[in-house]
């Protein structure tokens, strides 16, 4: 069976940078693709809109493999993937929102990110005026006896970032939660359009920023594969140093926010004190908790000096010492267990169907990691375990995270005694054509794709993040149904989906 | 378990001494808070946090206050879950379009007095993202702001600095409003 890069492309020799290809289709592969997609033999990985043409991204998790369709909109209309390929609903309407293309069959014509706030209709697209004076929203109905309406958000009662959660319950059984987001929405990608790279990468430090390191490798992967560059080889291992130095932090942070959600603070006050840690060391290191605007187009902005690797090992050693009574803790305590065992179960069915990155996906058997499966520097050259599970439940996400948290623990120890010496950035070359550059990163909650394309002035004229929570969201609505509803923050901790990333 | 509380009891303490309160932020406050008397708020203030566009960057730090080495309820300064129950909304984010009327409506279910602390460069002027077709701009651009504290994101340090400012200045003057 011929692989995804050699269907589209016809086996063309590919440059070294431009591993993956972007080939314009027509509607019949167009229509291939999603054939494929429904059958599940290449995942959906993206799907977002460009001046006259929409991109669809997709995976061959089996053979590594990324290729990007391109196909026309002719008259601003294309065939809808989502009329047969559910996990494309959402990416659709933010295409008609944000361009104003028509997915033609769409079985969902309600707007996404667009409230009706804005002054103009279609932002990336024909612009128009509009009023702003926002409008209703007809959400999913569901009817039966003595079914009530519980509305949640957008401001909720934590600390946590805003969308609207709308529950039908019957009694304190879940029927349906509908999910509506785009609250956060702040036009990332108009305003990376036009700006230069390192500008634009502060707006991709910003999509998401708990996956500040993991986002702002993607961006500048994408820009370097663009303008066909290699950066230096420290460069490379010591993004991988920051990007699981964010993974440990926001596992540890997550791990005992679950357990606090079931009411179990003792695990949530221990592991808060263990991400503190972290981040200070972070901040000793790099000179930011969260390690922001420390990876940049070209290579990293901070060497790690002796002192701080010496830092990071004792780091390394104390979480060593300090985390296994804690995961101790949480397998022998009973009343804990009983919350998290057989909660918010996600069907291995779904999970595949919609790709489902990193500890949602793992825990219910998907075992893709970009890390392990497209083996991206430095990670080629380091040894570690994907963590896989089957049970698909609260616990097993938990497990999974804890499952990383000590294969991320072995991935330091194997960067700080392997880094090769040298530079750790090289200047952009001027781009002196249009160019364009993909990347698929795996940051702690899942893979996150970059897609953009360089104007001959070097300035980046579209860029597209696919933070991986665009195929977590619609999950969690589906692992809610028959739970109750005080259950459902710890399925909603446990997915930890970013409302930040989704909405750009 | 029985283990890990015992270790608890007998390991000094890991929470830090109180930072003092930052001098500018001080100074800020004298000048915005009003002249009129105020009435006790018994040392203690609930703070109800508002995520109103946020790239959650803002929101991790103020949940690591938290954590035992800030540990912010030292101080008489406790999260609250609804905007009934608070007497300073803190909140991050540029405030994008689409946050602006739950942002207005928090506000209004807030009892007087109260008090508006917008966190983070974003919430300031809305930060990288002003100018954005979806962004109104800083926090001041829909509700009156009393103090800001700056950093992208503000380090739990420099967010308890201000709250502390905030609490000891409200302590001699309440709002005008």
């Amino acid at each position: 069976m011929p692989s995804l890069i050699e269907t589209l492309s016809g086996a063309v020799p590919l440059h070294p940078h431009k591993l993956w290809p972007r080939i314009p289709v027509d509607a019949d592969t167009w229509s291939m693709l999603i054939e494929q997609l429904t059958e599940g033999r290449w995942t959906l990985s993206g799907l977002w809109g460009d001046e006259g043409t929409v991109h669809m991204a997709v995976l061959d998790a089996e053979r590594g493999q990324l290729a990007v369709a391109s196909l026309a909109c002719q008259e601003g209309r294309f065939p809808s993937v989502a009329r047969h390929h559910a996990p494309a609903h959402r990416l659709e309407r933010t295409i008609r929102d944000l361009f104003g293309f028509e997915p033609v069959g769409a079985p969902d014509d309600r707007p996404w990110l667009d409230h009706g706030r804005w002054s103009v209709r279609h932002p990336l697209g024909v612009r128009s005026e509009a009023t702003g004076e926002g409008g209703g929203y007809d959400f999913l109905t569901a009817e039966g006896e003595g079914l009530h309406q519980i509305p949640v958000g957008p401001v909720h009662a934590g600390i946590i970032e805003p969308g609207h959660f709308r529950f039908t319950a019957n009694g304190e059984t879940v029927v349906r939660l509908e999910e509506r987001l785009g609250y956060t929405h702040k036009g990332v990608e108009a305003q990376m359009a036009g700006a230069a790279p390192d500008r634009a990468a502060q707006f991709a430090a910003r999509l998401s920023g708990d996956s500040t390191v993991a986002c702002s490798i993607a961006f500048a992967r994408a820009v370097e594969t663009a303008l066909g560059i290699e950066i230096p080889g420290r460069a490379h291992w010591l993004r991988a140093l920051m990007a699981e130095l964010e993974r440990i932090a926001n596992h540890l942070g997550d791990i005992g926010a679950v357990c606090n959600d079931a009411s179990f603070a003792l695990m949530h006050a221990h592991t808060a004190v263990l991400r503190e840690r972290v981040l200070r060391q972070a901040d000793l290191c790099f000179g930011h908790r969260l390690m922001m605007d420390r990876i940049v187009p070209g290579g990293v902005t901070v060497e790690l000096d002796r002192p701080g690797q010496d830092g990071i090992s004792a780091l390394v050693a104390m979480i060593r010492k300090a985390f296994p009574p804690l995961v101790e803790l949480y397998d022998e305590t009973a009343s804990l267990q009983d919350r998290t065992v057989g909660t918010g179960t996600l069907s291995d069915v779904l999970t595949r169907q919609y790709g489902a990155g990193g500890y949602v996906g793992r825990a219910s058997g998907r075992a893709f990691d970009a890390r392990h499966d497209l083996a991206y520097a430095p990670y080629d050259q380091l040894r570690f375990d994907v963590p896989i599970l089957a049970e698909g439940d609260v616990n097993a996400r938990v497990w999974v995270r804890i499952r990383e948290v000590e294969q991320s623990l072995g991935l330091i120890d194997q960067i700080i005694e392997g880094m090769p010496p040298g530079d750790i950035a090289v200047a952009l070359p001027k781009a002196k054509q249009t160019c364009e550059g993909l990347a698929l990163v795996e940051g702690f909650r899942g893979d996150i794709l970059c897609w953009l394309r360089l104007g001959p002035d070097g300035t980046v004229e579209r860029c597209h993040l696919r933070d991986p929570s665009w195929f977590q969201w619609p999950l969690l609505e589906a692992v809610i149904e028959g739970n109750i509803v005080a259950d459902f923050p710890l399925c909603n901790k446990s997915f930890n989906c970013s409302y930040s990333g989704h909405d750009l | 378990m029985r283990k890990l509380l015992f270790e608890s009891l007998i390991r000094p303490p890991l929470t830090e001494p109180r930072p003092d309160p930052d001098l500018s932020m001080i100074a800020d406050l004298a000048g915005r808070l009003g002249g009129v008397a105020r009435q006790k708020l018994g040392r203690s203030l609930s703070i109800r946090e508002i995520d109103a566009g946020s790239c959650n960057g803002c929101e991790l730090e103020i949940h690591a206050l938290g954590n035992a080495f800030y540990d912010i309820e030292r101080f008489g300064l406790r999260f609250v879950a609804s905007p009934r129950h608070a007497d300073v909304l803190l909140v991050t984010g540029p405030v994008t379009k689409n946050m602006r009327e739950a942002l207005e409506r928090t506000y209004n279910a807030t009892p007087a007095p109260k008090w508006v602390v917008a966190a983070g460069d974003c919430a300031a002027d809305g930060g990288c993202f002003a100018g954005s077709y979806a962004v109104l701009g800083g926090v001041s651009a829909v509700v009156p702001v009393d103090l800001h504290i700056p950093g992208c994101p503000p380090s739990p340090v420099m967010l308890l600095k201000g709250l502390i400012a905030l609490m000891e200045q409200s302590n001699r003057k309440v709002p005008s409003r």
